[in-house]
């Protein structure tokens, strides 16, 4: 039997990257390898279906704000009506900052226009006055007590969540969406989105690992139990950013 | 007004003063500080003493030894420069030298009175000629506050995550400051032709710009960290005939037309040669067909091919004449951090600033071009001057390293992260040390080079003033702000 391989279109890598989003592709490839499996990597450019055979894991990262306006309208024009049916029909999507945003229904932007998203999350972003920046802790229910994801935000946009999301988590120490409901990122089905970068997955392996499982369950029609890895260096990185945000409390 | 103003410098003074007795950092741009608040208007009077007018050199990298390499090809010739202290680059660094210079003229004028003889360095006349490196937030302040005579714009990278919109914000600011009055008719704009967020911005202002045209250096592809990759007129994609660094090269857009334009004054050959060496021939600075300069410079790689490029053309434009251009660049050494070389424990130590992913990348490849096996020790932190958030490793190619590696030590605030770099990279963790405390790593990282090896340190800013206080601990470098 060949490789069981993990099949990614990673969306407009050259634009939409601004937040080392590589680094989440290179955590996904790695602890894939580490267990003997595989990844293969789609790029989707600007113009663009969905490649052919379709994907497991659909990736968005974040970009800087000329590049996102014009990801937005690409997006709706040539990827909307695969990302839906994809989404859809079981494949994992990783939404992380401006990616995030455009995931959702629309964004509204400080000098009043609205970007229509994707509408694969049930959310609704406003750019606001000022930028939520720092250090972020969240408990997540996608996992066992604590559930904790670290990481790193910086967003203008306040994000409200829709009958149709649920959070990926509780803050516990940062701004999350909005700054003042407490919670963080939105979750539907196998569509995760999230403010969270640093990037995401180096300090969060649990959370790779459950993407990874979702991605090959789809791909192959049955659930795959990944083998713990050894996860030292996680673990340092993973409560040295703990400890940093305790300090700062 | 006049006794408020002498008034408000005396206490500006004795603040620095204070500053560097208490041993509380270098005290560079603290007297600047208080004298801008005492009194607003201290830079433009300090600054019109300045008979030949004041240079400003902005970038995200290079600004500092650019100003080194201009200061010295001014001084060759004669000139009498005031320059601001290396990362001194706001508004009060440039009002901290202004009145530093003000104050020790009065003194050698006192001096000469009492019949003591003329001042060591002093040079005639009321001339005078400020270069100022300017942090790129602060330009259009302090270009509003004191007219230049010139100003050097020479590349904008991603630079702090923190400072997120900013490479875009800061190119319209830059651009607005070329249309507004605060640039005069009598003002130089001297641009990279190579950065497509800058080539242009001069539109009828009095612009030289300088370039890198030898096709045997750089590549074909742009690196994973490029930033200005669409046209600034229609959003196109660029594309490129040669990649020197980060987005920097021959750029032109397929969709408008809008290409790189010819500069003026132009790196024809570019000899590269290790850590501390290079050789330029200059073309254009006699007309267009005239001599061509050649140059040498005790700097290595090609981002400072760049700023040598820039320091020339600004000279050029300042009237300095070729000898003295060519004898200036020769006698410039390594900036504070910037392949600074120390001794230590019977090790050369290396100091190589890296503080975003494009100066990084210059780093690695001149790395790439030392004698293996390689020997580092990377530091990260993330304090205010490194920014909060160290995502930026992650845009870092550091993989070439890998197979070139002696010893790896990685240390700092984020040393955590720098090990998840480094190992989902493809180094095996068995290949590097992490080091919280940064003592421990200075001792595992010379222990893990041989005797008489060379260890090249990769630190952030801060990371760079943490590794110079441990040197200056153990007593192998001198304190930074003994520097000028
Ligand atoms: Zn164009």
């Amino acid at each position: 039997m060949s490789t069981p391989t993990v099949r990614l279109w990673h969306l407009y890598p050259r634009e939409m990257n601004i937040y080392a989003d590589r680094g989440n592709i290179a955590v996904l490839r790695g602890r894939l390898r580490r267990r003997g499996l595989d990844l293969e990597l789609r790029e989707g450019r600007p113009g663009e279906p969905a490649p052919g055979g379709g994907a497991d894991l659909v990736y968005l990262g974040g970009g800087q704000d000329r590049d996102q306006l014009n990801v937005a309208a690409d997006l709706i024009a040539t990827k909307a009506t695969d990302l839906h049916a994809l989404l859809g029909g079981g494949a994992v999507g990783l939404f992380v900052c401006g990616g995030y945003q455009l995931a959702g229904h629309r964004y509204r932007t400080a000098a009043g226009a609205t970007v229509e998203g994707l509408g694969v999350l049930d959310i609704e972003t406003t750019a606001g006055a000022d930028r939520l920046i720092g250090d972020i802790v969240l408990t997540s229910d996608l996992r066992p007590a604590p559930g904790r994801l670290v990481g790193y935000e910086n967003h203008a946009g306040r994000t409200t969540l829709g009958g149709g999301a649920k959070a990926l988590g509780r803050v516990v120490e940062g701004h999350g969406n909005n700054g003042r409901d407490r919670t963080e990122g939105a979750v539907a089905n196998r569509t995760v989105g999230t403010y969270l970068h640093g990037p995401l997955l180096p300090k969060n392996p649990w959370l790779a690992d459950l993407l990874l499982g979702w991605a090959l369950e789809h791909r192959y029609g049955r659930s795959f139990d990944l083998e713990p890895l050894e996860d030292r260096l996680e673990q340092a990185a993973h409560s040295a950013a703990v400890a940093r945000a305790n300090r700062r409390r | 007004m006049r006794c408020v103003g002498r008034l408000a410098e005396m206490i500006a003074a004795s603040a620095g003063a204070l500053s560097r007795a208490t041993g509380r950092g270098g005290g560079t741009s603290l007297p600047g500080m208080v004298l801008n608040r005492l009194d607003p208007g201290a830079l433009r009077r300090l600054g019109g003493g300045l008979g030949g007018g004041a240079v400003y050199i902005s970038a995200t990298n290079g600004k500092t030894t650019t100003a080194r390499l201009l200061s010295a090809c001014l001084r060759a010739d004669g000139r009498d420069v005031t320059a601001n202290a290396a990362g001194a680059n706001l508004a009060s660094g440039v009002t901290a030298a202004l009145l530093a210079r003000k104050r020790s003229r009065r003194a050698t004028g006192r001096a000469r009175r009492r019949g003591r003889g003329r001042g060591h360095g002093e040079t005639t006349g009321c001339g005078g000629i400020g270069v100022f490196e300017v942090d790129e937030a602060a330009l259009s302040e302090i270009a509003g506050a004191l007219q230049p005579r010139a100003v050097v714009l020479m590349n904008l990278f991603r630079d702090q995550l923190d400072r997120y919109g900013e490479l875009e914000a800061i190119t319209e600011r830059w651009s607005d400051l070329a249309r507004s009055h605060s640039l005069g008719p009598a003002t130089t704009l001297v641009l990279n032709a190579d950065d497509p967020a800058l080539a242009h911005i001069g539109a009828d202002l009095n612009v030289v710009l300088f370039g890198i045209d030898d096709p045997a250096v750089g590549r074909r592809e742009l690196p994973h960290a490029a930033d200005t990759v669409r046209c600034g007129s229609c959003g196109g994609p660029l594309s490129h005939d040669l990649v020197t660094v980060g987005h920097l090269g021959h750029w032109r857009c397929d969709g408008c037309g809008l290409r790189r334009p010819e500069p003026h004054i132009s790196a024809r050959r570019v000899r590269l040669d290790g850590l501390d060496h290079l050789e330029l021939t200059i073309a254009g600075m006699n007309g267009p067909g005239g001599a061509d300069l050649e140059v040498v410079a005790g700097l290595g790689g090609l981002h400072n091919a760049y700023n040598v490029t820039a320091a020339i053309a600004t000279a050029a434009a300042l009237d300095v004449p070729a000898e003295a251009i060519g004898e200036g660049i020769a006698g410039v050494q390594a900036a504070f951090g910037r392949a600074e070389q120390v001794s230590l424990d019977g090790r050369t130590l290396r100091l190589l600033l890296a503080k975003n992913p494009t100066g990084a990348n210059e780093n690695i490849r001149c790395l790439l071009a030392e004698p293996a096996p390689l020997n580092l020790l990377v530091v990260l932190n993330d304090r205010t001057a490194d920014g909060r958030d160290p995502s930026w490793i992650w845009d870092v190619d550091y993989e070439p390293l890998w197979d070139r590696i002696g010893s790896v030590t990685l240390a700092g605030d984020r040393c955590w992260e720098l090990a998840l770099r480094f190992s989902y990279g493809g180094l095996d963790p068995a290949r590097f040390q992490v080091r919280e405390s940064l003592p421990d790593a200075l001792d595992s990282a010379v222990a893990a080079t041989p005797p008489g090896g060379v260890l090249y340190a990769l630190p952030t800013y801060t990371a760079l003033l943490d590794l110079r206080a441990e040197l200056v601990r153990r007593g192998a470098t001198h304190d930074f702000w003994q520097e000028t």
